[in-house]
């Protein structure tokens, strides 16, 4: 039928690893904000959920790096990480095979995307999964763009990957929900983990929730490293939502840094005209 | 160097539930399909988290490799702080790119003094 939700979410490990460690009062006004988006997924009737994600090297090497790559199976496993380490305990979602197959094909008119018909989810999507299906009862359609090796996914191509999938998901009759996670200012795993540029990450999401085309792909991934990390590299799978949402103005729903998580904690969503 | 070769290992080593026990039961065993070098295999088998974060291994690929070794979370980013402080800046990959500075650099850079958590 059409795209029925798009929005924003972190999806660190910490999140969900580290949870005894953090501030509660602002971890807990944070998984509140989840479970908002939880309850706004529900509410849209969304009949499946596109996680954009930037996965961590789970299923995705440099001997065959995708710019873009889509799941296409009907049940994946989670997550690669020790169960106690992520604090989230090994899963099975759903999947679709057969609406991942027709929304890949339209993609592949004008967008290069890889399909995988198996897919083990690691924290970029299991953590996201955790607070908005805890109960895997919403078939799952993973999607990555390659943040993490070199060279890479440009992002003005995630825009363009953001705008094939709104095709896509306009060309099917099922209510589709599309959530990217990542970013957006960090420096995960390395000895800067922790570190938070608040400034950047506040600005990121005022050109988001423009949803203006021009500032979300002036970026540079030179001063993105300098002033955002290589976590700040994840911010195609915004990019990309941004573009599938078309134009439409955005809502931050909640942001806070949280050290301990090693990210600015976002949720945000687009209201789409449905 | 074969940073590509170490990073392969890790990433096989991640994901695959039956090489981390033959890991485990045989550490050296497992690393000879690979081409490494004396300096690389040495920091897998001991393992030396420090060298490995200095040699280029990506952060997301090497704290699995620290949670299989049972490392708590502050000691994995203080055993990555002292590689870099024993051995010098990350030589290859993506920490590479503009040059390691190291953690207070980053903090000022960005206006921030206090050292991350």
């Amino acid at each position: 039928m059409a795209l029925v939700y798009a929005g924003v979410c972190s999806h660190a490990p910490g999140i969900t690893g580290r949870a005894d460690q953090a501030d509660p009062t602002v971890r807990d006004a944070f998984y509140e904000s989840f479970d908002q988006m939880r309850q706004d997924i529900e509410a849209s009737g969304a009949e499946a959920i596109v996680i954009i994600a930037a996965e961590h090297f789970a299923n995705f090497f440099m001997n065959n790096m995708p710019s873009f790559a889509m799941g296409m199976a009907d049940f994946y496993d989670g997550p690669i990480e020790d169960a106690a380490w992520l604090g989230i305990d090994k899963f099975r979602a759903p999947g679709n095979k057969d609406l991942s197959r027709r929304l890949i094909t339209e993609v592949m008119q004008s967008a290069d995307v890889s399909y995988a018909e198996e897919w083990k989810f690691d924290h970029g999507i299991a953590v996201p999964l955790h607070f908005l299906t805890p109960r895997f009862d919403l078939p799952v359609i993973p999607v990555n763009i390659n943040c993490q090796g070199p060279p890479l996914t440009p992002v003005h191509r995630a825009w363009a990957f953001g705008e094939a999938l709104r095709r896509a998901c306009d060309a099917v009759p099922e209510k589709i929900a599309i959530v990217g996670t990542g970013g957006i200012s960090h420096w995960p795993a390395t000895p800067d983990s922790g570190k938070i540029n608040e400034a950047w990450d506040r600005d990121f999401l005022d050109r988001w929730s423009r949803n203006d085309k021009d500032a979300l792909l002036d970026y540079d991934d030179t001063q993105v490293y300098a002033d955002a990390g290589q976590g700040g590299f994840e911010i195609r799978t915004f990019v990309t939502v941004s573009a599938a949402a078309n134009g439409a103005p955005g809502d931050v729903h909640f942001y806070a840094p949280i050290p301990i998580f090693a990210v600015g904690c976002t949720i945000a969503s687009y209201r789409l005209a449905v | 160097m074969s940073l590509y070769y170490v990073q392969k290992f890790l990433y096989e080593l991640n994901r695959d539930e039956g090489l981390q026990q033959r890991y485990l039961d045989d550490r050296a065993g497992v690393l000879e399909p690979f081409e490494l070098t004396d300096e690389e295999t040495s920091a897998l088998v001991a393992p030396d988290i420090g060298l490995l974060f200095h040699l280029g291994v990506n952060g997301q690929i090497l704290m699995h490799f620290a949670a299989l070794h049972q490392i708590a979370w502050a000691d994995y980013l203080q055993l990555m702080r002292d590689g870099i402080e024993k051995h010098g800046p990350v030589r290859e990959g993506v920490y590479a790119m503009t040059g390691y500075e190291g953690v207070d650099a980053h903090a000022e850079s960005l206006g921030q003094s206090n050292r991350s958590e």
